[in-house]
Parts: structure tokens; C-alpha cells; sequence
């Protein structure tokens, strides 16, 4: 399933008034990407693909390479536990560019 | 108070918190989340119990503490449940950010404040203070003077919470002690007629955590420069219509339950003699019994006065109040609690501006009494009643009257 398919259509909020509890029904086009300040960096020649980051990674962002593993950086929020966890320190977390 | 006995109905002896377990059982309530606090916690076992022996089939999730318990409600409500809990004092004050949140997401919620002063000095006895000190949070609060009011108000509760054109909590106020621990009868209604009384449950309808209705539950409306503050006030102009809808709710439910039930109880204020009254009182909660036993020995001795019971705090009853206190030349309002800000007691306060709504100035004046427990008896009122027709001949108002402080 991509990122904008959902099994239910989103709630049509026009049936019920827009004065009781406030909810939202549009999604946002943001992705995690768009705002992320620090993304991980993988030294392939430390990571010995033992899936740690893999497990831990609060999005799922990421992605098995051949020979190491790599991120999704549309979805990853940079949050650096991936490079907190592994255990081979092979994940550096660098500034985005300004 | 009963007129007619329904034929299914049953005659019980129980205390007010036995009552509102009763009445949390007969509303096919689904979830309840609790922490118990003196004087409620014989009201969370008498729940406990009626769970454990099958007699209601709800969840009751027993939680760290009261911040958990009503976040655990504002989730089962979302996903549509009844839901129910009953605090006081200091367990409410532990409450206070969900509770904060519960009138603004407009979770119909049902919960008990078993009356209780609050610290310091340190105090387990009744008192209004702290449902007095949450009066402007957003929650509908019926204040309820016996047990049997306390089992059937919880019950209306629901129907005036779950209403479309409230969708609002309701604190339903019984005074600790004197109503959590006084017994007396009560005439439990039938399971099946409550259910045909409350209808379906449909509490959900309008912001769910459902994965069928996807939807962001009560995200950041924004700040300054967009339309964030003006959707701000679109959503609490809505809270503040949800809580004028429910005086005619409130109203219409407690005439219904007076057809359906044989039972009538005054909604908004009840009028106790007040034909012909040159002056009254006005008291709220269980006070009221013993007031009204002073009224009577005042009329029978002559004197012209009537008293004014507040069920329906808030919202405040403004016009209900001003029309049943129209025709006096005063009145004086007895409080259990105290309004710091002012110097007297809160319903006093709420009762001048009211009044104000009136197209002449009548002289009122506040008493308190009752506080941490104490009893407020008839020689009370009676120094009520005497010093409320000194105000009705000389129109001049004294400090607030503190009724217990030498007894």
C-alpha cells in the first residue's frame, strides 16, 4: 500500500456541525522529509547488516541494501535512534543543509 | 416525592453512593475507570461488586491514579462507549488537565463528585469546594438534596449528556457524608425502562477513534495570522450553545422521567413555598431537607418565606432563578463553600448577577455554612430566615454570615 492509499475513505466531516470537537480530515501532503533536521548516514564498511536500526525504527523508513542498509529519507524524521542503537556505530546522524 | 410505585420497580435501603452505583448499573454503562478517594470509595466498590457478580457488564479498569482514569474514559467514549467515574477533592484537582479537555472535545462523560472540601486545612468531609472550584470548566453540574434524586439524576444524566444538541459532560453532586453515607429509601427503577428511557448510545458520532471514520481527533486549530483563532472561537461559541441547549435538555429529560417513572424533581430551581413570600432563602444540595423543615416552622408561625433550591448550577439558570426570586424584598443564599475572590459564597455570587437580569434591585445577602463536614440544621436556617426578614424591612445587606464558626 503507498503512503496515500487508506482502507476507508477519510470521514466527511461536512455531516456533522463544525462546532463541537475539533477534527481534522485532510491529510497533509508533508512528509517527515520535508522537515527533518538531522539524517543517519550508513559507513557500509562498518554495517554487518545485523537489522538492529532496522528494528528499532520508530517509521519503518529502513531499506535492506545488498550489502548494508540504507533509509527512506521521504519518511525518515531523523530522530537518530538508529544511530543511538547500532551496535557497530556505523550510523552517523549529519545537519541536514540549511 | 413518590407517587406512583411502578409495578417492576424494587424498595431498597441504600446510601447516596450505593445509588449512584445502582443507577450506573441500571445505564448499561460499558466502561468505568476509577481511583478511589474518600468519601467516594464505597461508591468504586459498590461498582466493583455489581461488576464481579455479573450484574453489569462493564469494564472497570483500575488505574494509578484520576489523570489516567479519565483519560482512559476520553478513549473508550471516542470509541464509543458509556462511560462513567466518580471523584472529589484532592482526586479531582489530580484530574484537572483531562477534565479541562473532556467539555471542549464534547465527550459525553457522566461523573460523580462525592462532595468533599478541599486542602488545606486538611479535611475528608463535605463541603462544596471542589466542585464549586471546577464551576467554570465546562462541565453541566446537577446538585441533588436526597439519595433517590442521586440515583434517578444519574440516570438523567446520561440522556442530557448524550443529547445532540448538548454532547457534554455532567458532574452529577452529591454531598459527601451527609448523601454518600445517609441511607433512606429508594425505589430502583426497571432495568428494561431505563433502556427504553435512555435509548441507543450513540456517543461518538461527531469525533471517533475509529479506523472505518479516520480522522486527526482535536489537532492544532493554529495561531495568529490564520484562520486559527477564529476557528478557536467558532469551536467554543458551539460549547458555550452545547451548555444553553441543555437547560431546556435538562428540563424536557426530567419531565420525562416524572411520566415514565411516577417521580418528579424540580430541573433548574425548585420553588418551596414561595406563594406569597416576602422574602427567601436559597440553598443547594442535601442542606435543602433541613432548610425546608425551618421554612415550614416559619410559616407556621407567620412568617412569609419561601426558599429556592438550585439543582441545575450550571449552566446557571438565569432566568429560572430570577423568575422564582421576582417577587420577594429579599433573599439571603446559603453556601457550602467559599468564593475567595469575593468574600462570600459562590452560588451567591452567581445569584446577584442573575439578579441582575431583574428589573428591580432586591437586597440579598450570603451565608456559609457547613464546611468540612459540618451539619447544617434547622436553628440554622432559622438565624437564616431571621436575618434574611431584617434585610427585607431595612434593604441594607451585612458581610457574609459565617453559620458555623460558633458552634
Amino acid at each position: 500500500m503507498s503512503m496515500t492509499q487508506r482502507a476507508y475513505p477519510m470521514f466527511d466531516s461536512s455531516t456533522i456541525p463544525d462546532d463541537l470537537c475539533p477534527i481534522a480530515t485532510k491529510p497533509t501532503p508533508m512528509l517527515p522529509g520535508d522537515w527533518r533536521s538531522m539524517r543517519p548516514v550508513v559507513d557500509r564498511a562498518k554495517c554487518v547488516k545485523c537489522a538492529v536500526c532496522w528494528l528499532y525504527c520508530p517509521v519503518q523508513c529502513v531499506v535492506e541494501r545488498p550489502a548494508w542498509f540504507d533509509f527512506n529519507l521521504k519518511t525518515c524524521k531523523g530522530c537518530g535512534i538508529c544511530a543511538t542503537e547500532c551496535p557497530q556505530r556505523a550510523i552517523a546522524m549529519i545537519e541536514e543543509a540549511a | 416525592m413518590s407517587a406512583v410505585l411502578k409495578q417492576k420497580s424494587k424498595l431498597i435501603v441504600c446510601d447516596g453512593n450505593e445509588a449512584a452505583a445502582w443507577a450506573v448499573s441500571l445505564a448499561d454503562v460499558d466502561m468505568v475507570a476509577v481511583y478511589p478517594i474518600t468519601p467516594q470509595s464505597s461508591l468504586v466498590e459498590y461498582l466493583a461488586k455489581f461488576i464481579a457478580d455479573g450484574r453489569l457488564s462493564a469494564e472497570i479498569v483500575d488505574v494509578e491514579g484520576e489523570h489516567s482514569v479519565l483519560s482512559v474514559l476520553h478513549g473508550a467514549c471516542l470509541a464509543g462507549a458509556r462511560t462513567y467515574t466518580a471523584s472529589c477533592g484532592p482526586g479531582l484537582a489530580f484530574m484537572f488537565e483531562p477534565y479541562l479537555r473532556t467539555p471542549g472535545m464534547r465527550l459525553p462523560l457522566v461523573m460523580t463528585i462525592v462532595t468533599r472540601d478541599t486542602l488545606t486545612p486538611q479535611s475528608v468531609w463535605g463541603g462544596h469546594q471542589d466542585a464549586m472550584s471546577v464551576r467554570e470548566v465546562g462541565w453541566v453540574q446537577m446538585y441533588c438534596e436526597s439519595v433517590q434524586e442521586v440515583l434517578d439524576t444519574t440516570i438523567m444524566a446520561y440522556k442530557i449528556a448524550e443529547h445532540h444538541d448538548v454532547m457534554l459532560p455532567v458532574n452529577v453532586c452529591h454531598d459527601g457524608n451527609y448523601l454518600s453515607f445517609g441511607a433512606a429509601r429508594c425505589e430502583l427503577p426497571d432495568q428494561g425502562e431505563v433502556r427504553n428511557f435512555l435509548g441507543e448510545k450513540d456517543v461518538n458520532w461527531h469525533v471517533a477513534l475509529d479506523p472505518q471514520r479516520p480522522m486527526a481527533v482535536d489537532p492544532l486549530t493554529g495561531g495568529a495570522g490564520g484562520p486559527g483563532p477564529s476557528t478557536f472561537v467558532r469551536y467554543r461559541k458551539g460549547q458555550c450553545s452545547g451548555m444553553q441547549n441543555s437547560l431546556e435538555v435538562i428540563t424536557e429529560v426530567h419531565e420525562e422521567w416524572g411520566r415514565r417513572f411516577g417521580r418528579t424533581h424540580a430541573p433548574l430551581v425548585e420553588s418551596y413555598r414561595m406563594d406569597g413570600a416576602d422574602y427567601a432563602i436559597v440553598t443547594i444540595g442535601s442542606m435543602t431537607g433541613a432548610a425546608k423543615d425551618a421554612v415550614d416552622e416559619a410559616r407556621a408561625r407567620g412568617e412569609k418565606v419561601g426558599l429556592v433550591k438550585v439543582k441545575t448550577y450550571r449552566p446557571f439558570p438565569t432566568q429560572a432563578f430570577a423568575t422564582a426570586l421576582a417577587d420577594v424584598q429579599a433573599f439571603g443564599v446559603v453556601d457550602r463553600s467559599v468564593s475567595f475572590g469575593w468574600n462570600c459564597g459562590p452560588l451567591f455570587q452567581d445569584s446577584i448577577t442573575a439578579m441582575n437580569y431583574s428589573p428591580k434591585r432586591i437586597p440579598a445577602m450570603s451565608f456559609i455554612g457547613g464546611l468540612a463536614g459540618a451539619d447544617l440544621t434547622v436553628s440554622h436556617f432559622e438565624r437564616v430566615i431571621g436575618r434574611t426578614k431584617e434585610l427585607a424591612r431595612d434593604g441594607r445587606p451585612a458581610e457574609t454570615v459565617w453559620l458555623n464558626e460558633k458552634d
